[in-house]
C-alpha cells in the first residue's frame, strides 16, 4: 500500500493532507526573575516514537527563545527565519527587537500562509527594555500576550500543575525551575505523544540560559522517592 | 463563545466585550480586549476567527488613521462603518475572506451616537442596540423588551448588567469579565470592567 498512508488523514484526492501532530508538551511562564521555559523532547509518527531526544527550543538569539510545537520543520524554518528579520531591525534601529515586535513579525509572516497547511504553534520568550515578554504565536494567526502559555497534546496536564503552582506569589528562580520540570514531567505522566527528556531554561534581563536537561524517567525515580 | 454588546443612547453609545481569548477548550488568555480604537470617537469591537480578527481590525484601524493624516480631517462614523463594510465585501469573494463578526460604535458632531452591526457576510445595519455570538440569543430579547431611545447612561448601564446576568445565569460558558467602554461627545471613556457575581 502507499507509505504515506499512515501520515496522512483520511480522505481522497489532493485534499489528502499530511497530519502533522502535535504531539508535545511546552510550556513557559513569567515570575519576578524573568521567564521559564521547559518542553518535552519526544517526537511521535502515529504510535512509532520517532525520537526521544529532539530540541523543542529553538534559540532565536541570545535574549530571545521561540518554542516547538506542531510542524517541527514549520517550527524551525519559520524561526530561524525569524531570528534573520530580528538581526536585520538590529542592524537597522541599532537597539534590540522587543518581544512583541518580534512575536508580531513572525505572527505577520504566518498568516500569509493562513489555510495552506503549516502547523506551528509557538511560544516567543524574552526580555526586552519593558521587562520580560511572552507571546504565543500560531499558524491559525494567533497572538496573543501572556503570563503563562502551555501549548501541545499534554499542555491541560501542565496547565494544572503551574496553575496551582504560581498561586504562591514569589517563586524563586530554583522553584520556578522546580516548577516548570514537575508540569513537564507531569504531563509526559499522562500524555502518551510527550515524554523524553525536559529541557529547561531561564530568561532574565542579561539573556537566556539553559537551566537543565532532565531525563523523565529519572525524574519519576526521584518524585517517587520524594512522595516516600 | 464570544461575547459582543452595543447598546445607542440619545447621546453615547455603551459598548461591552467579553475579556476570553480561547483556543480549543482552554482559556489562554484572560484579560484579552477585543474593542480597537478607531479615532477619538469611534470604537470597533470584533470577534470571530483567530487571527482575522486582529489582522483585520489593525487594518482598518491603519487606513482610519491614514486618512486623517492625509486629509486633515477624520472619516464620520457611517463612512467608517461603510468603508469596514467595503473592505469586508471585497475579501468575502476572495481566497482569504475575513471571518469576523463587528459592531462599530461612534459619535458624531452633526449625527450623534450610532451604532452599526457587522457581520462575516459583510451585512452592514444601523441599530439602536446590538450583540454577537451565542451570548446574543439569550440577551437579544432582553434588550427588546427593556430598551428605550431616551435611556439614561445609569440605565443603559442598568440594561446591560442584566445582559450579562443572563449569561452567567444561563450561558453555558464561563464568561468571567467584560470591557466596557461609553463614547460621547467628549470621546471614548473606559468603564470599569463588569464582573458578573459568582464568577471567578
Amino acid at each position: 500500500g502507499n507509505p504515506l498512508k499512515t501520515a496522512c488523514s483520511d480522505g481522497d484526492g489532493p485534499e489528502r493532507k499530511i497530519q502533522f501532530l502535535h504531539g508535545t508538551t511546552t510550556l513557559a511562564f513569567k515570575f519576578q526573575h524573568g521567564v521559564i521555559v521547559a518542553v518535552d523532547s519526544r517526537a511521535t509518527a502515529g504510535a512509532y516514537i520517532a525520537s526521544q531526544t529532539v530540541k523543542k527550543v529553538i534559540e532565536i538569539n541570545p535574549y530571545l527563545l521561540g518554542t516547538m510545537a506542531g510542524g517541527a520543520a514549520d517550527c524551525s524554518f519559520w524561526e530561524r527565519l525569524l531570528a534573520r528579520q530580528c538581526r536585520v531591525y538590529e542592524l537597522r534601529n541599532k537597539e534590540r527587537i522587543s518581544v512583541a515586535a518580534a512575536s508580531k513579525l513572525l505572527a505577520n509572516m504566518v498568516y500569509q500562509y493562513k489555510g495552506m497547511g503549516l502547523s506551528m504553534g509557538t511560544m516567543v520568550c524574552g526580555w526586552d527594555k519593558t521587562g520580560p515578554g511572552l507571546y504565543y504565536v500560531d499558524s491559525e494567526g494567533n497572538r496573543v500576550c501572556g503570563d503563562l502559555f502551555a501549548v501541545g497534546s499534554g499542555s491541560m496536564y501542565a496547565y494544572g500543575i503551574v496553575d496551582s503552582g504560581l498561586k504562591q506569589k514569589d517563586l524563586t528562580v530554583e522553584e520556578a525551575c522546580d516548577l516548570g520540570c514537575r508540569a513537564i514531567y507531569q504531563a509526559t505522566y499522562r500524555d502518551a505523544y510527550s515524554g523524553g527528556q525536559v529541557n529547561l531554561y531561564h530568561v532574565h534581563s542579561e539573556g537566556w540560559n539553559r537551566v537543565s536537561q532532565s531525563d523523565v524517567l529519572m525524574l519519576h525515580q526521584q518524585y517517587q522517592a520524594e512522595k516516600a | 463563545m464570544e461575547y459582543l454588546i452595543g447598546i445607542q443612547g440619545q447621546d453615547f453609545v455603551l459598548v461591552a466585550a467579553d475579556n476570553v481569548a480561547a483556543h480549543s477548550i482552554v482559556k489562554m488568555k484572560q484579560d484579552q480586549d477585543k474593542m480597537f480604537k478607531l479615532s477619538d470617537k469611534i470604537l470597533l469591537l470584533c470577534v470571530g476567527e483567530a487571527g482575522d480578527t486582529v489582522q483585520f481590525a489593525e487594518y482598518i484601524q491603519k487606513n482610519i488613521q491614514l486618512y486623517k493624516m492625509r486629509n486633515g480631517y477624520e472619516l464620520s462614523p457611517t463612512a467608517a462603518a461603510n468603508f469596514t463594510r467595503k473592505n469586508l465585501a471585497d475579501y468575502l469573494r476572495s481566497r482569504t475572506p475575513y471571518h469576523v463578526n463587528l459592531l462599530l460604535a461612534g459619535f458624531d458632531e452633526t449625527d450623534g451616537p450610532g451604532l452599526y452591526y457587522m457581520d462575516h457576510l459583510s451585512a452592514l445595519a444601523k441599530a439602536p442596540f446590538a450583540a454577537h455570538g451565542h451570548g446574543a440569543y439569550l440577551t437579544l430579547s432582553i434588550l427588546d423588551r427593556y430598551y428605550r431611545p431616551d435611556l439614561t447612561r445609569d440605565e443603559a448601564m442598568d440594561l446591560l448588567k442584566k445582559c450579562i446576568e443572563e449569561l452567567n445565569h444561563r450561558f453555558i460558558l464561563n464568561l468571567p469579565s467584560f470591557s466596557v467602554r461609553l463614547i460621547d461627545k467628549d470621546g471614548t471613556h473606559d468603564l470599569e470592567k463588569l464582573i458578573p457575581v459568582g464568577a471567578k
